[in-house]
């Protein structure tokens, strides 16, 4: 019954990978790369939201840190192939998390609500300086990044294959923690940062660890996202929906599970694209988007896989549990005892 | 130098209405340990009612103030009752971050559908006016909203201090616990402690309106500013908040004065972080296990 994981992420890869020779539409692959997109940033975000259990609300703001960088990299327009600012990416990655080091040390001293409170005002930061940094961003007007001179018939298929790659060491950085003592620390952090302390976890190590390569994967996916859009401005490279959508699609996923975030990612992106495609006015649209948000948390607060879990598990016991009814209900009856279903509830309450 | 005191007469009166907003926002975390991202929102909201009553019926945004509170705190409670009060106790915290930002972007929404995305100001007939002073100008409207935030400050103050429901809020702010067991009902004081907070932001909301042009997504700016007091004063604590917000207020007037505009809004930002790492619990909070 259970897959192993290893086929479990080879069939995921391997689904992925050819995926786009079914000869997709561009609108189609265009929503797939969005979806790339978030499900590596919520794998990302789920490295500390969901395992460390310090929910950062700033992540955006390494995601613009990331765009940026990358514009800087390239303001003079001259490709070759079109492939060079992939390869720079791995630096993009290091920059956010380089900067995500020290703003960890400092916002981590806090917990819970504070750090939320402090990532997010970090993130509104983000975007002033991203606003005034006239020389650095453009500002208002925004940057421009070199045109891909890829062939317009298989436009998306680079940045696709690229958001695979990424997604895929998002992934495999969560499977390799959860298998981990990084892992455990993580989790105890997470139960009980003092008590983890107690014992000899060395929970600020380890907390700034996984938040700083979770902002560095954000920062990746920055980069690719402002190669993609080829303009960039301060308010959608540092958008505090950006953040939220994260958070979201892991919440409903399921946090600290490797597949949740991706499943989130999945539903609400698609579900995101079709409500602005279908409600048009973006007015309309958030109230919908808000009103959905407010439905997951309310019915399913610890998201659609442990749920799902905690639904079969529930179902194994019972079954196991009527095996054995079952089982006392043949002694009983080898006993020549006038068994009545009365007698068969009160040795394991198996029907309900 | 000239600059420098016109900065800090601005920064005062302006901090003002922000202590007012920020007030309530404390308020909510310490009776019910949520941090209210829709705070910003709902003022903004007020600013729509009053900008509306204004221009429908020519109400003074003033006088409009205690129509405006009473809808807000009717949504407040609503809120509360309809969104908070479902969550489990023990993911509270956390859920209860993005239910309020939910809520922010529904009434965000709300206000883009009703009233459009353009800018709006509620233009009176002494919008333009001012006083000068010994050669410091200070503008009526800015005036008359410090003095209506001193009110409506004094106002909960009083009832913080001096009636039985304040006391009953004192008391769950301290500790939860002990306060159900003495009899305090928790529920009913959690729905009345967000509508008062949602109160405070209608207050403050209608002269928003006056002093600042505003749009749906102005909110955001707002909440910024109003995490940075809160945290500053130090979560729970009024009057923390209210020392606070004069304090970054004042701080990001002399920077607008001295520097440029466009880098006060930093200043917030970093009051904030070198507060975090002397102070964590901010200027008067008190440390309290998970969280801080």
């Amino acid at each position: 019954m259970r897959v192993p994981s290893i086929l479990r992420g080879g069939g995921f890869v391997a689904v992925l990978l050819l995926l786009p020779l079914l000869g997709l539409q561009h609108w189609f692959l265009n929503l797939l790369v969005f979806v790339l997109m978030y499900a590596t940033m919520s794998s990302a975000w789920n490295l500390v939201g969901g395992f460390a259990g310090y929910p950062s609300l700033g992540h955006a703001a390494f995601f613009g840190i990331g765009a940026y960088s990358l514009a800087l990299m390239f303001k003079d327009p001259v490709l070759a192939n079109g492939y060079e600012p992939f390869f720079v990416l791995p630096v993009v990655g290091l920059i956010g998390a380089l900067i995500g080091w020290p703003i960890a040390l400092i916002s981590m001293r806090t917990r819970a609500d504070v750090f939320a409170i402090v990532t997010i005002t970090f993130l509104f930061v983000v975007q002033t300086l991203a606003f005034n940094l006239h020389d650095l961003t453009g500002g208002a007007q925004g940057a421009a990044l070199p045109v891909p001179p890829f062939p317009a018939a298989s436009f998306e298929l680079p940045f696709y294959y690229v958001l695979v790659l990424l997604l895929c060491l998002a992934m495999g950085l969560t499977f390799a923690t959860m298998r981990s003592k990084l892992g455990l620390s993580l989790v105890s952090i997470r139960a009980d940062e003092d008590k983890a302390r107690g014992i000899g976890v060395r929970t600020t190590g380890v907390k700034v660890l996984a938040f700083s390569v979770s902002v560095g994967i954000t920062a990746m996916v920055g980069g690719v996202w402002a190669y993609y859009e080829g303009f960039i401005y301060p308010q959608f490279a540092v958008d505090p929906l950006v953040t939220i959508a994260m958070v979201l699609m892991t919440f409903l996923g399921g946090r600290g599970t490797l597949w949740g975030p991706v499943l989130g990612a999945v539903i609400l992106e698609a579900g995101q694209q079709y409500l602005t495609y279908q409600l048009g006015a973006v007015q309309l649209y958030l109230i919908v988007y808000a009103l959905i948000f407010l439905m997951i948390i309310l019915l399913l607060p610890r998201g659609i896989l442990p749920t799902i879990e905690d639904r079969l598990r529930q179902r194994r016991r019972r079954q196991r549990a009527d095996a054995a009814t079952a089982d006392a209900a043949l002694d009983l009856t080898a006993g020549s005892d006038p068994v009545t279903t009365d007698h068969v509830d009160a040795l394991g309450g198996g029907t309900t | 130098m000239h600059a420098l005191i016109q900065g800090v007469i601005l920064g005062i009166l302006t901090g003002g209405v922000y202590a007012l907003m920020a007030s309530g926002q404390t308020l909510i975390f310490g009776i019910m340990k949520v941090v209210n991202l829709a705070q910003g929102a709902m003022v903004i909201m007020a600013s729509y009612l009053a900008y509306q009553l204004f221009t429908s019926f020519g109400l003074d945004p003033f006088l409009a103030i205690p129509v405006t509170t009473v809808i807000m705190f009717g949504l407040g409670v609503g809120v509360e009752l309809l969104f908070l009060r479902p969550l489990r106790r023990e993911d509270k915290s956390e859920l209860s971050l993005l239910v309020t930002f939910a809520v922010a972007l529904l009434i965000e929404g709300f206000l883009s559908v009703s009233w459009g995305t353009t800018y709006r100001s509620i233009n009176t007939g002494y919008a333009n006016s001012s006083w000068t002073v010994a050669g410091y100008q200070i503008t009526v409207v800015r005036f008359w909203a410090f003095a209506l935030s001193l009110v409506a400050l004094g106002l909960l103050f009083w009832l913080l201090n001096r009636t039985r429901f304040g006391r009953a809020v004192r008391a769950t702010v301290q500790n939860p616990e002990s306060a159900r067991l003495l009899g305090v009902e928790a529920q009913r004081v959690s729905a009345l402690g967000f509508g008062l907070g949602a109160a405070t932001a209608a207050a403050a909301g209608s002269v928003y309106g006056l002093l600042y042009p505003f749009y749906s997504g102005s909110h955001y700016d707002l909440i910024s500013r109003l995490l940075s007091i809160v945290v500053l004063g130090g979560l729970g604590s009024v009057g923390g908040a209210v020392i606070a917000a004069v304090i970054v207020s004042t701080s990001s007037a002399i920077v607008a004065a001295t520097i440029s505009p466009a880098w006060s809004e930093m200043t917030f930002f970093v009051i904030l972080i070198l507060v975090l790492l002397i102070r964590p619990q901010g200027l008067f909070g008190s440390v309290s296990r998970g969280a801080i």
